[in-house]
């Protein structure tokens, strides 16, 4: 395949990512995408827009995160690599941002433009409850109303995230179709935004649905790449070596990879949710799925021969999802970037190996990037450098991992 | 003349609206889905809209999305989809059957596959819920190459600006959804419904089917009066909820009050 002259130029004006992305939405939405789309275009070009975007990302998030250089991590991997090897962790910590994940920064983005749009009621879907948090958040900042679709079995096993959407004064919606988890949350948020299309905002929590969805979260979320990449030149002087994000629909990958995907030394990796592994029962669409069409996009899904779309399942909420955004998969058929999975027992492991070498507790859906930053560094020479983005704390996954580690609370 | 134009023809010739049944297929079973076929026909349904189950139907509202699960749980594929269309054919030489569903079932063995298999299995049409005109290219295409309806959706958030896009590539007839919102839930009220279908037929020579949460037989005749087919889908999965196997009386009894009410709707205007 020829390689296009920039890998940062897509979609196309159709909202086409190669053969993926789209807009496969029923006609009753059609016209609400279309505004959706005006909006954002006429939204990027105002620089008032920016303006209030990037100040509450300052001001309200905690922007810019720090970038960390991970050194007890990097000295533990190296204890069990080959001479010479071991290449440096470092971390983006949009953990520390507020709410504590970088979901924020698209709700930040996307409440912005819903009030250009003079919608009046907001509505979204969560799968770990970090996107639903972050849209409760700036729902109580705007002093906009707030429904979330959450599925039932994501509320049993996410219930400190549900109290704080609560608190924050947002309406939780148990959903209990299907696996009741985060695809089935997203139909009902589908559902919810047809019958509500003219004071109805949708705040889609990742880089997936009907375009221009893909674009505008992965340009709200680029903020992290557009960052990390000034701070690794100011810290080292160069750029580093290889990116890794976990990736769930992939908006922290998108939003840590986009801006160095011209920057044709720097490799890259995504990293799926392998679930009880990749022949059991799993959430890696690239490495499990066929492309398909579901949620407003074309897409890697898992489905059986008739298209039926085929239960997810990841230990993390945030991964448990059938589809990935379509420009990974675009990424992925193009060959620019490298997708690999991680089970639920490594991601398990690597949680643990980061609270007790750097007194960080990170979320479990990080702990995935941690798990295959932990395998390729050691094959890595010591004077390479590892940027892995670290996209959320692990607060909220402390009585899953009790669980899973066999610790009653 | 198609089966679809004839069927909507003889139904104007005959002084009332078609009446466009909806099912899921395989609900309860493969099996049993002929039996209520033919209870639709029996009935006296003018074109039948045969749904094929998908896990996610993001557009149906909770009867059709049951539907979809019942006829999954009991194992229906895409082979029976088309072996229930095919024999139903064989049954009914003359009554146009479309199927309906969403992208991913249809285009799953691409386009053309879909497309050609429905036409061997003697399908007039397709109505797929989450392809709208500016995809056209991932079925619209090839279901007119293989000589089938496209059949469209209209709803009430298509404004005039966008209005000759949707029309563009559509045939068979127009399915005008009266309500933005999930299958099955509310009905609109008769003059936004008048009104609309008025807007459309200045648009195009296509019938104009109107849907979503017709229920009773009164409703069904206030649509009659004014569109060229009335849909009929929630209340009637519901009855094959209720009954299962032994959904193909009630069914067929439910139809025939809405086709009488139908028959006699223009008549009492008049």
């Amino acid at each position: 395949m020829t390689a296009p002259n920039s890998f940062r130029a897509q979609p196309d004006d159709r909202g086409h990512f190669g053969q993926f992305g789209g807009r496969f939405v029923a006609e009753t939405l059609m016209p609400l995408i279309l505004d959706l789309e005006r909006e954002y275009t006429a939204a990027k070009a105002d620089p008032a827009f920016q303006a209030e975007f990037d100040d509450l990302l300052e001001h309200y998030v905690g922007r810019p995160s720090p970038l960390y250089y991970a050194e007890r991590l990097t000295e533990a991997l190296r204890e069990s690599a080959p001479d010479g090897m071991g290449a440096e962790v470092w971390f983006k910590r949009d953990e520390l941002n507020h709410t504590g994940a970088h979901k924020i920064n698209n709700c930040i983005g996307q409440i912005l433009l819903a009030r250009r749009m003079g919608k009046t009621r907001i509505i979204a879907e969560t799968g770990a409850g970090q996107h639903g948090v972050a849209t409760a958040t700036v729902c109580a900042r705007f002093g906009l109303p707030c429904v979330i679709y959450m599925g039932a079995t994501d509320v049993a096993r996410q219930q400190p995230n549900v109290f704080r959407m609560k608190l924050l004064g947002a309406e939780v919606v148990p959903v209990t179709s299907g696996a009741a988890t985060l695809k089935d949350a997203m139909n009902e948020g589908l559902r919810d935004w047809v019958a509500n299309v003219e004071d109805t905002f949708y705040i889609i929590g990742t880089a997936a649905g009907p375009h221009p969805y893909p674009e505008l979260v992965r340009d709200f979320q680029s903020v992290i790449g557009r960052e990390a990449r000034a701070q690794m030149l100011a810290r080292t002087g160069k750029l580093p070596d290889l990116l890794v994000a976990a990736i769930g629909g992939g908006s922290n990958a998108i939003g840590l990879f986009h801006p160095f995907l011209d920057d044709a030394d720097v490799k890259m990796l995504g990293v799926e949710a392998a679930g009880e592994g990749l022949d059991k029962r799993h959430a890696a669409s690239l490495a499990g799925g066929a492309p398909g069409i579901l949620h407003g996009n074309r897409t890697y899904l898992l489905q059986d021969e008739d298209g039926q779309i085929t239960e997810a399942h990841s230990i993390s909420a945030g991964l448990d999802y059938p589809g990935i955004g379509p420009e990974h998969a675009w990424l992925r058929d193009i060959g620019r970037v490298d997708y690999t999975a991680v089970t639920d027992t490594e991601a398990l492991d690597a949680f643990q190996l980061l609270c007790r070498t750097e007194g960080i507790i990170p979320a479990l859906e990080p702990s995935h990037a941690i798990a295959a930053v932990a395998k390729v560094a050691r094959a890595m020479p010591r004077d390479k450098v590892i940027l892995a983005n670290l996209c959320g704390r692990g607060d909220k996954d402390i009585f899953t991992v009790a669980d899973a580690l066999g610790v009653k609370m | 003349m198609t089966r679809l134009a004839n069927a909507f023809a003889r139904a104007a010739d005959q002084g009332r609206a078609a009446l466009v049944t909806f099912v899921t297929a395989g609900d309860p079973t493969p099996g049993a889905t002929a039996a209520i076929l033919d209870a639709l026909v029996a009935g006296g349904a003018d074109v039948i809209e045969l749904g094929m189950p998908f896990t996610d139907p993001m557009a149906d509202g909770p009867a059709i999305q049951a539907a979809n699960l019942r006829s999954l749980a009991a194992g229906t594929t895409t082979a029976d989809v088309l072996a229930v269309a095919a024999a139903f054919r064989a049954r009914h030489p003359d009554v146009p059957l479309v199927l309906m569903g969403y992208a991913n079932p249809m285009t799953r063995r691409g386009p053309e596959w879909f497309a050609n298999a429905a036409r061997d299995a003697g399908v007039d049409g397709a109505i797929c819920v989450d392809i709208p005109a500016e995809e056209d290219d991932s079925l619209g295409e090839a279901l007119r190459a293989a000589g089938l309806g496209n059949v469209r959706l209209a709803t009430p958030t298509t404004d005039a600006v966008r209005l000759p896009a949707v029309l563009e590539g559509a045939s068979g007839f127009l399915y005008y959804v009266s309500v933005a919102g999930i299958t099955g839930l509310q009905q609109a009220a008769t003059a936004s419904i008048e009104a609309a279908v008025a807007r459309l037929k200045a648009a195009t020579d296509l019938p104009i089917a109107v849907g979503f949460g017709v229920r009773t037989p009164e409703q069904a005749a206030a649509i009659g009066r004014v569109a060229d087919g009335v849909v009929v889908g929630s209340a009637i999965v519901e009855l094959v909820g209720r009954h299962g196997a032994d959904a193909a009386e009630p069914v067929r009894a439910y139809i025939a009050t809405l086709k009488t009410a139908l028959v006699a709707a223009r008549k009492e205007v008049a």
